[in-house]
């Protein structure tokens, strides 16, 4: 089943460019940090930030963090997602469930605490049909990009999605 | 602070990484979650994960994994390690109650044409002796005690 004209005309345009609704800040990365008992004494000891990083930064990992919307705030009706893009494919075929197959990220340049990131979404590609051990789905890869300040790039992270399961 | 710093040169292809090991509990699941900004009911409610998402129990979010992976190579590394880039394949759940191992090899190592010093190191986490997650992560590594990859920017960070 190829894929519709109007699904393969997203492809390598750039959507849902948004700033982000959280500021890198310090709470978070602890936070973070203790999840993973990540005893980095680049995030917790000021010394040593000030002499790697001259100030305070994230983990590279936590890049995600900080372009999550709230879970509710004021006036806003419904739930927005991180990744809509991926989100608008499932809705467009129907798609009940979908599953992150792989994700590969890259890490451009170092998160400051302070810092508040930009994000947008680009669909690169999207499959056929395919069967898997969760069933018929679709394969496609939603890149989002973050960037700060005049579109400097922070790091990319490229999603592969599998979607499947009761089309409507 | 005195922690050690691994240095580029003490790197070799065929090096194991030391194995974590952790019996994940519904907390770590859940602070994991939420540590990441991830409110997906999977994450954090038992009866979704089961009866929704067929899982045995809550599972860990993909974003707190790549937070595992990270601490992993920085315990290896120390501080001065820095993360070029990661890509990891899930094919299985971390849930609540398994009991996670992580083992990691280098792969390869080079110094790029800027004179950064890399190690691509292979993670495999695995449950049980089945790999869920398999990860290849590229780190920088200061080539003596005067470098420092955290300091590189622009066209002297290759990752």
């Amino acid at each position: 089943m190829p894929v519709p004209d109007d699904v393969a005309a997203l492809l390598g345009v750039v959507q849902y460019e948004v700033d982000s609704e959280v500021t890198v800040e310090r709470g978070a990365v602890l936070t973070s940090c203790a999840s993973t008992e990540n005893a980095n004494p680049l995030f917790w000891d000021a010394a040593t930030a000030a002499e790697l990083t001259g100030r305070a930064v994230a983990p590279p990992s936590t890049m995600s963090v900080w372009m999550r919307p709230h879970r509710w705030a004021p006036g806003r009706t419904g739930t927005v997602e991180p990744l809509q893009a991926h989100y608008d494919l499932k809705d467009r075929f129907g798609y009940s469930e979908a599953v992150v197959a792989d994700v590969t990220i890259v890490f451009h340049d170092v998160i400051h605490e302070g810092d508040r990131l930009r994000t947008r979404q680009v669909v690169r590609s999207i499959g056929e049909p395919k069967v898997t051990s969760l069933g018929e789905g679709r394969f496609w890869v939603v890149d989002l990009e973050y960037l700060r300040g005049d579109d400097d790039l922070v790091g990319t992270e490229t999603y592969t999605m599998f979607a499947y399961g009761s089309v409507r | 602070m005195n922690v050690h710093r691994r240095l580029f040169g003490d790197v070799a292809p065929g090096e194991r990484l030391p194995a974590l090991v952790r019996r994940l509990t519904d907390t770590d699941v859940a602070l994991g979650a939420a540590a990441a900004r991830d409110w997906r009911p999977m994450h954090h409610d038992h009866t979704h994960a089961v009866e929704r998402a067929g899982a045995r129990a809550i599972f860990m979010s993909t974003p707190n994994q790549a937070a595992w992976l990270e601490r992993y190579v920085t315990d290896w590394t120390g501080p001065t390690g820095r993360l070029g880039r990661m890509s990891y394949r899930m094919s299985g759940l971390l849930c609540s109650g398994d009991e996670m191992t992580v083992n990691g090899v280098v792969e390869d190592v080079e110094r790029d044409e800027q004179g950064c010093g890399w190690a691509r190191v292979r993670i495999t986490v695995t449950v049980d002796e089945a790999a869920v997650t398999t990860c290849t992560v590229r780190v920088a590594l200061p080539v003596d005690e005067t470098d420092n990859p955290w300091a590189r920017k622009g066209a002297a960070w290759c990752p």
